[in-house]
């Protein structure tokens, strides 16, 4: 396909010129070609944005449950057993695992200080639980907790964020399904113009059938034209909607989505595959556009 | 060269022409004529392939050109030249280009033939107009330019539609002397006219046989014109 389209870029130019220019058929492929990108860029970063936060969200999600154990020091240990056994069991719950007590002083070491020995103290033990995909059901946990392992307190103030992860993925694929509705919405257009173009040129095609040119040769100045247009117009679309979202406000750690709508590192190469995707689509586009005109008129 | 066999065809109507059967030979010259409205045109289109007929075959280079596909087709009219009555261009290009895109659509160097392309303009008269506008031409000057691009590529087949309706008797002869000139290189000539002047002076320098289309039949003129 890329070594098609190149293909038809390089042909004469010359050959190109027997269909004459149409001053607004080109200036409003351009056009769209251009606001497509444009949309296309926001389409890309809004997709990218919410990639990112569903993904920081899920991980703080499945991190986000502990099971605190308090127990006098010779029930310690069978309760976390049996707190570990109660988990094992749960549907939705991915895995459980106690930890150590060296984990359990460097959690506390911001308060007391490194090194700080928790052997001697009555610390309660912590049980780190990672859900799967679908949760568990915490009030019936709870409930067997309750019954089981008396001294158990389950700490789930993370899992709030569960349907804002399923919001942030919904917003993600719309995103992308945005982006194909956009390049859809180009096709048509631009075969539309094609059309349009083609129709406006019925009688040069005849002239060109009487002197022996084939429906390749014809419909190649038509395609290169409509590509040309569609590469040139969505670079300058896809320019200005990078332009736009360099200036949205910084990302922030609290703004979510709002301020973080953008690229980050190489991302901001990314959009650089709308103009090369603009263009297939306009080759795509026209050549059948051209196939079908030229079948009919036949 | 060109054969027509049982050949008929209607515009939708009636049949415009019925069971024609001809043999058009190589390295021949011949006039077509017939009233206005008897299908001179029609039959030069179904020489072509411009039109295909509603019963019966055409064939040239014997090859059936009903059972051609499209790019076959293409290759098949780089062999023939046609002047057509109206004579359509690519008016945003000038005579010039429009006289060389033959060569330029065959995918030939036009640059590398500008001697061949300055001579024939030449011959037509046309040297002057080369960079005017297809509309800017007179009905005359239109059909000369027709003429020159019928003939650049130096086509094995030349079919001309009324080529001197337009002229003078002087650029007529012109014409005709370059028609002829090509037929003596072996080239096939079919020209339609209802110029009976033109016809004798052609008849004068070739054999020239002469057609006549006459109640939906072709027929061989008579030996008066
Ligand atoms: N596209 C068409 N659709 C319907 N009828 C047509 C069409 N073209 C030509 N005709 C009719 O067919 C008949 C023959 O037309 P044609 O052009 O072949 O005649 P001709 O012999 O070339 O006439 P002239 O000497 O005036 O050029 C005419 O009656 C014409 O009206
Ligand atoms: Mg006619």
């Amino acid at each position: 396909m890329k070594a098609l389209i190149l293909s038809y870029l390089r042909s004469d130019p010359k050959a190109a010129r027997v269909v004459p220019a149409t001053g607004y058929t080109a200036h409003l492929t351009l056009f769209a070609a251009g606001a497509m990108a444009f949309l296309a860029v926001f389409a890309l970063a809004l997709s990218l944005a919410a990639g990112r936060l569903a993904d920081r969200w899920a991980g703080e999600l499945a991190r986000s449950t502990t099971l605190r154990i308090s127990a006098p020091a010779d029930q310690m240990t069978t309760q976390v057993d049996r707190a570990l056994a109660v988990l094992q069991q749960t549907p939705g719950v991915a895995t459980a695992r106690a930890l150590s007590l060296e984990e359990q002083a460097a959690l506390l070491s911001p308060w007391f200080g490194a090194g700080v020995d928790l052997s001697g103290l009555p610390v309660p033990r912590l049980i780190e639980i990672r859900e799967t995909e679908t949760g568990y059901d915490a009030a019936g946990l709870r409930l067997r907790l309750a019954a089981e392992v008396p001294g158990a307190i389950l700490d789930d103030h993370g899992r709030w964020r569960r349907p804002l992860v399923e919001a942030a993925d919904s917003l993600r694929r719309l995103g992308f399904f945005s982006m194909a509705l956009i390049f859809g919405a180009l096709a048509a257009m631009v075969t539309l113009a094609a059309n349009a173009a083609l129709a406006a040129n019925a009688q040069i095609i005849e002239v060109l059938r009487l002197i022996g040119a084939t429906d390749v040769y014809i419909a190649r100045a038509f395609v290169r034209r409509f590509t040309l247009r569609g590469l040139g117009g969505a670079a300058v679309g896809t320019v200005l909607g990078i332009g736009g979202v360099m200036l949205l406000p910084e990302a922030s750690a609290e703004g979510g989505l709002l301020t973080g709508l953008g690229f980050r590192g190489i991302g901001w190469f990314l959009p650089a595959i709308i103009p090369v995707l603009a263009a297939t689509v306009a080759f795509g586009a026209t050549s059948f556009a051209a196939r079908q005109t030229l079948k009919e008129l036949a | 060269m060109i054969e027509f066999d049982k050949v008929a065809y209607s515009y939708g109507g009636g049949e415009l022409l019925s069971d024609i059967s001809v043999r058009l030979a190589p390295g021949s010259f011949h006039f077509l004529t017939g009233p206005s409205g008897a299908g001179k045109t029609t039959l030069l289109k179904l020489c072509h392939g411009d039109l295909s007929p509603t019963a019966g075959h055409v064939r040239a280079f014997d090859m059936d050109l009903t059972a051609l596909g499209r790019d076959d087709m293409a290759m098949m009219r780089r062999r023939f030249g046609v002047v057509n009555q109206d004579c359509r261009f690519l008016d945003h290009l000038s005579v010039a280009e429009n006289v060389s895109l033959p060569l330029t659509v065959a995918g030939h160097d036009a640059s590398q033939m500008s001697g061949d392309l300055k001579e024939l303009l030449e011959w037509v008269g046309l040297t002057d107009r080369a960079g005017a506008l297809p509309p800017e031409l007179s009905g005359g000057e239109r059909q000369r330019a027709a003429l020159a691009r019928a003939v650049i590529m130096s086509p094995d087949v030349i079919l001309a539609d009324e080529p001197t309706g337009n002229v003078d008797w002087e650029m007529s002869q012109r014409l005709l002397h370059l028609l002829v000139e090509l037929n003596r290189m072996g080239k096939m000539v079919l020209i339609a006219s209802h110029d009976l002047q033109l016809i004798r002076a052609a008849k004068s320098q070739v054999q020239a046989r002469v057609l006549r289309i006459a109640g939906r039949k072709l027929q061989l003129a008579g030996a008066d014109l």
